[in-house]
């Protein structure tokens, strides 16, 4: 029975809480077999993550000095199936993040393995490894499995899996990586616009809007509308592209978390698993979208299902 | 100077949608096909490439039957003077491990000096198509692209790539080399009537598997992906819904509104 292999992931010296939620995930998966759950730390000095994934239900940490600072595919790669190749794991289990966008699909077609991304449930159907993720918008979920292949490679969806509080302290192990040549280089990071405007992160009335605004005309009465209800105006990630509202206001995974929100109103906005990333928290979550099949409402607490304009003019003569 | 486009039709289920007989997939005659919105960023930042060098062919490639050529001519609409499809129906519910195989036949064949594809599709975002491609041809790649400055003759490529809340990174990349282009990296033009006239004439060359060298039976043995077990409508939350006029919902929805507020 092999074991189950989590790879650690870090950015700029934090590590990235995903990680704890992908070795969650992976105790899940073990339940209430004798599996083994490894995680491999790869990083320029393994050390420095080693404290923090020794969650509970670890049996060991691997450590596997890369020569990079920051995330490099090639690396990565070659690191991981060097893991593989030495160690057999059933599954290996990354968090489903922008770096593992960019390696974990090689992974699998390099190392011939099965492979699901965005998977929000794994679990073993007898001997045979299942994993559940969605499909169409959402709409569906698909149920997977991966004849024939003795090594699978799973992304878990962010926000899913609740990393446990107990430590444990599992044995740790050296690994030497191959080494591997580095064809794409980090120049740096650019951290994104202070502009001057509001923080959103910190904003707990807000007001947001999606592709249903239409046009960029339309964007200025939606502004007077967030003033007069006291809240602040949020976007999704169609708007910001556009331009129509600073990249500082967009909400979901490439945009901010509006982590102290306590009202979110969304006008005509669908719901992308990446706009909900960042707002689906929030306890009240008011919706007003035309399709009444929008994903928006499957989260919302309350939903009007009608024009977000019509909506809009009845607010501000009535406030 | 060629840079290969992979685009894809995609299908959008409709309000009420029902399973195929088999259950594993939603029976097409409740899907709208249309293109991968991920497709028009990246068809995009190759014809921007095209135009600012001389001698840049930039030739769009899906896999798909019959009726996904739309997606071709959509993008030999904007630009482009021929297209590939390639299809069989041994190719109907790949997983993206035998699309990947397909599309490494179709860069031998073709010797592109680029590939760019969409980051992920929106019918089951996968985002392993493009990755896994560079894997299999042995290319450098980097995923979710937000930035490219190159041309033609540039050994490497200077790129943006989006990562988390906010923060981008600049790396450079080695070329040949395949990205994966995110949304909003520019702004998709729209084709001209001229345009569209014109995309009819020009040339799709329909590929089957055995001209590419590949049989139903070679993707089989290689294995998929994955296999699909079984799909489903999953139970969701349902928001309370808001009925009446709009001025009463709007009455509703500041009464909730107040009631939160000062709750707060």
């Amino acid at each position: 029975m092999g074991e189950i292999l989590v790879v650690a992931e870090h950015r700029q010296g934090q590590l990235n809480p995903a990680t704890l939620e992908t070795i969650a995930a992976a105790v899940n998966l073990k339940g209430g077999s004798d599996r083994k759950i490894a995680v491999a730390v790869l990083a320029e000095n393994p050390d420095d993550f080693v404290g923090q994934v020794g969650k509970a239900g670890v049996d060991e940490i691997v450590k596997v000095p890369v020569g990079v600072a920051s995330f490099q595919s090639d690396t990565y790669e070659a690191a991981v199936l060097a893991l593989a190749e030495a160690r057999k794991p059933s599954v290996i289990m990354l968090p489903h993040t922008v770096d593992t966008w960019g390696y974990a699909p090689a992974v699998a077609v390099r190392g011939g393995f099965g492979c699901a991304t965005d998977v929000f449930e794994a679990k073993y159907d007898g001997d045979e490894l299942v994993a559940v993720r969605a499909a169409y918008a959402e709409k569906l979920h698909m149920e997977v499995d991966f004849p024939g292949k003795d090594t699978v490679v799973l992304t878990v969806r962010t926000n899913v899996f609740k990393p446990s509080e107990d430590d444990a302290s599992p044995s740790v192990s050296d690994f030497a990586a191959p080494p591997a040549e580095a064809r794409t280089t980090h120049m740096k990071f650019i951290e994104p616009e202070q502009t001057g405007d509001v923080d959103i992160t910190q904003a707990e009335y807000m007001l947001s809007i999606g592709r249903g605004v239409g046009e960029e005309d339309n964007v200025e009465e939606f502004k007077e509308l967030a003033d007069t209800l006291g809240f602040t105006l949020g976007c999704s990630r169609p708007i910001a592209d556009n331009g129509w509202l600073p990249k500082s206001r967009q909400v979901g995974q490439s945009g901010k978390t509006v982590a102290k929100c306590k009202v979110y109103v969304a006008l005509g906005i669908s719901g992308s698993v990446q706009h909900m990333a960042g707002m689906k928290h929030v306890p009240n979550i008011i919706a007003v979208n035309k399709d009444a099949e929008a994903s928006i409402f499957t989260i919302a607490r309350y939903g009007i299902v009608g024009d977000m304009f019509e909506i809009a003019e009845e607010l501000r003569e009535q406030m | 100077m060629k840079i290969l486009v992979p685009v894809k039709q995609i299908g959008v289920v409709d309000e009420d949608f029902e399973l195929r007989g088999d259950g594993k997939d939603v029976d097409p005659d409740f899907l709208n096909f249309e293109a991968n919105e991920w497709d028009d960023y990246s068809y995009e930042a190759a014809l921007q490439i095209m135009e600012a060098a001389d001698g840049v062919e930039v030739v769009p490639v899906t896999v798909g039957p019959d009726d996904a050529e739309d997606v071709l001519r959509r993008c030999l609409a904007k630009g482009g003077e021929r297209g590939i499809r390639v299809w069989d129906d041994a190719l109907e519910d790949a997983s993206p491990a035998a699309i990947v195989q397909v599309l490494a036949k179709v860069v031998e064949k073709e010797q592109p000096d680029m590939v760019f594809t969409g980051t992920l599709s929106s019918d089951r975002s996968y985002a392993q198509t493009g990755v896994g491609l560079a894997a299999a041809l042995g290319w450098p790649h980097a995923a979710v692209i937000t930035g490219i400055e190159w041309k033609p003759g540039d050994p490497k490529a200077t790129l943006l790539r989006e990562l988390e809340g906010g923060l981008v990174e600049q790396l450079s990349v080695n070329c040949p080399v395949v990205l994966t282009i995110q949304l909003g990296i520019n702004t998709p033009r729209y084709a001209s009537l001229r345009g569209v006239k014109q995309a009819k004439e020009k040339p799709v060359e329909d590929l089957s598997l055995a001209d590419l060298g590949l049989s139903g039976d070679d993707l089989a043995a290689a294995g998929g992906s994955f296999r699909v077990r079984r799909m489903y409508k999953p139970e969701t939350g349902q928001a309370e819904l808001i009925e009446g006029t709009p001025a009463e919902q709007a009455a509703r929805l500041v009464e909730i509104i107040n009631e939160l507020k000062g709750a707060a």
